[in-house]
């Protein structure tokens, strides 16, 4: 399988808190972690939380909050690293070509746009489209993720609908121009177990018909054993263990892995 | 919604409204000279009395709302422009042009602004439009701080990561994301600032360095007052009056939209 992205000895490390206070939220760092996404794969990315999960994956596009420096590594994409590669180079990247969807949609989106107006945005920051015809295709990309109404949800404003809605909204957005990438960051973890269902199988279901790979992050290994083939286990910054779910489950190796997989199965028994 | 609010909306608006109708509801033409009515008292043909040119008082003040309203409106709008500009990009971009700008800002903030003005004027002339400008470019600062903290704390918002997740630019992240969402505080001290550029212009016009006569402002029918406080009473009152509910009316209107959308209130 051809691999679409390739993370190579990703180092980032946090400059440190100037007031004390800040002391005591240690800073997640990561470390040489290397990871592969193939095409139209998905791959989990297990690990607690702090283990630099989140972090690791906003450095392939560069958003990292300010106070983070990515120290080495390389992030190949389409051939180009995207580490070294210019600004305004990589802004056609995000959203176009990677794209992300994170936990506590409602968050993540802007208060004061219409979560229609905010799938449009995609499109008229990356093409040359007038406003009417963004509209009508952010409508169209309303109905591909499933909103009932999606004429009238366009309207709605973020806090008008409920966790659920305001992650297909974000669905909407992500894959609104087709990328290769999706970085699903817990996408489910705020969400009702029967909600979290319906948007897994969404995932499912537009993988299949557009066609991404996907790099799942989470910390739910049943999650991981449901969607993804191949998976990666960081702690502490690192990438502790990568490979096959049934191997890992079968024979998991890192200590930390060990206690993911007891968690798992003590729940399903 | 408050009662405070209410009243102050009322007053802006039939101010407003005066100065919009100005012409319909004036009795006399402002600039009109009358020898034969000098400092008349007030009564049903002049509402408010005359000046000492015979000019019709309640007329000069319908048209100085005018003039008081648009200045105040027009300088802090400019006003709020540059503090706009200047403090989104001081916020937004942090390090060194944040240190340059704030610099300019408390540099700004230590020139007695008021004298600066009158300097100004004195070397320009006094035009409205001078006025307005130079009343503008002076009272900025206020707005480039509050936009900048605003600023400041919304880019570690998470919709601003997703902005920049989606491929958005700076420029469509500063203008459609940050300011949108923190131009509240913005408009409600522009609301004050309306009524303290009011003030300047009243105090420049009572200077001699504002609007200049014969075009009609609430500040220089009070000079004219000046000379004739101890005869004719209603020279000094009714513009003293209309400048006091006027800016009555911009401080109760931002003290309510303070209290409903900031929850907090500056009389408290």
């Amino acid at each position: 399988m051809n691999n679409l992205l390739t993370l190579q000895n990703l180092s980032i490390e946090f400059r440190k808190p100037r007031r004390r206070a800040d002391l005591s939220q240690a800073a997640p760092e990561v470390k040489e972690a290397s990871l592969q996404v193939g095409e139209n794969e998905i791959v989990g990315l297990v690990g607690e939380s702090g283990s630099g999960k989140t972090v690791s994956t906003l450095a392939i596009t560069r958003i990292l909050p300010p106070n983070a420096q990515i120290k080495s590594g390389q992030a190949v994409f389409e051939g180009k690293d995207l580490l070294k590669m210019k600004e305004d180079e990589l802004r056609q990247v995000r959203g176009k070509k990677i794209a992300y969807i994170f936990q506590e949609p409602t968050m993540y989106l802007n208060p004061l746009l219409t979560v229609g107006t905010q799938v449009a945005e995609v499109l008229t920051a990356h093409q040359k489209k007038d406003k009417l015809s963004a509209e009508q295709e952010a409508i169209r990309l309303l109905s591909n993720v499933a909103i009932p109404g999606p004429a009238q949800v366009f309207y709605d404003y973020p806090h008008q609908l409920s966790g659920g809605m305001n992650q297909r909204i974000m669905i909407a957005q992500a894959l609104a121009l087709r990328p290769r990438l999706l970085i699903a960051d817990e996408p489910t973890t705020n969400l009702d177990v029967d909600t979290e269902n319906e948007i897994l199988e969404l995932l499912l279901d537009l993988q299949k018909e557009i066609g991404f790979s996907c790099l799942f992050i989470t910390h739910n290994l049943g999650l991981v054993k449901r969607l993804c083939r191949r998976v990666y286990v960081m702690y502490a910054g690192r990438v502790v263990e990568e490979g096959d779910i049934e191997g890992i489950f079968k024979n998991p190796l890192h200590a930390h892995t060990k206690a993911l997989v007891g968690a798992y199965l003590k729940l399903g028994s | 919604m408050k009662a405070s609010l209410i009243i102050g909306v009322v007053i802006i608006t039939v101010l407003s409204l005066v100065a919009v109708f100005a012409p319909i509801i004036s009795t006399h033409d402002p600039a009109e000279i009358d020898r034969d009515n000098l400092l008349v008292a007030p009564s049903r043909r002049h509402l408010m009395g005359t000046d000492s040119l015979g000019r019709d008082i309640f007329s000069r003040i319908v048209y100085g709302a005018r003039i008081s309203l648009s200045i105040g409106i027009i300088a802090v709008g400019i006003a709020t422009l540059i503090g706009i500009f200047l403090g989104a990009l001081a916020g937004f971009y942090g390090r060194w042009v944040d240190s340059l700008i704030m610099r300019f800002v408390d540099l700004m903030l230590c020139f007695p602004t008021f004298f600066l003005i009158l300097a100004v004027v004195a070397i320009l002339e006094p035009s409205i439009y001078n006025i307005m400008v130079i009343i503008g470019l002076t009272s900025w600062m206020g707005t480039a701080r509050l936009i900048r903290a605003e600023i400041l704390s919304l880019k570690e918002r998470e919709f601003i990561q997703a902005a920049r997740a989606i491929g958005a630019s700076n420029l469509r992240i500063i203008i459609r994301h940050l300011i949108p969402n923190g131009i509240g505080p913005v408009i409600i001290s522009a609301i004050l600032g309306i009524a303290g550029a009011i003030l300047i212009e009243s105090a420049l016009s009572f200077l001699g360095l504002g609007v200049q006569p014969p075009i009609p402002s609430w500040g220089n029918i009070l000079i004219e007052a000046k000379s004739t406080l101890g005869i004719a009473w209603w020279l000094t009152l009714y513009p003293g009056l209309f400048i006091l509910i006027t800016i009555l009316g911009f401080n109760l209107v931002a003290d309510g939209l303070r209290e409903r959308f900031l929850g907090q209130s500056l009389n408290e």
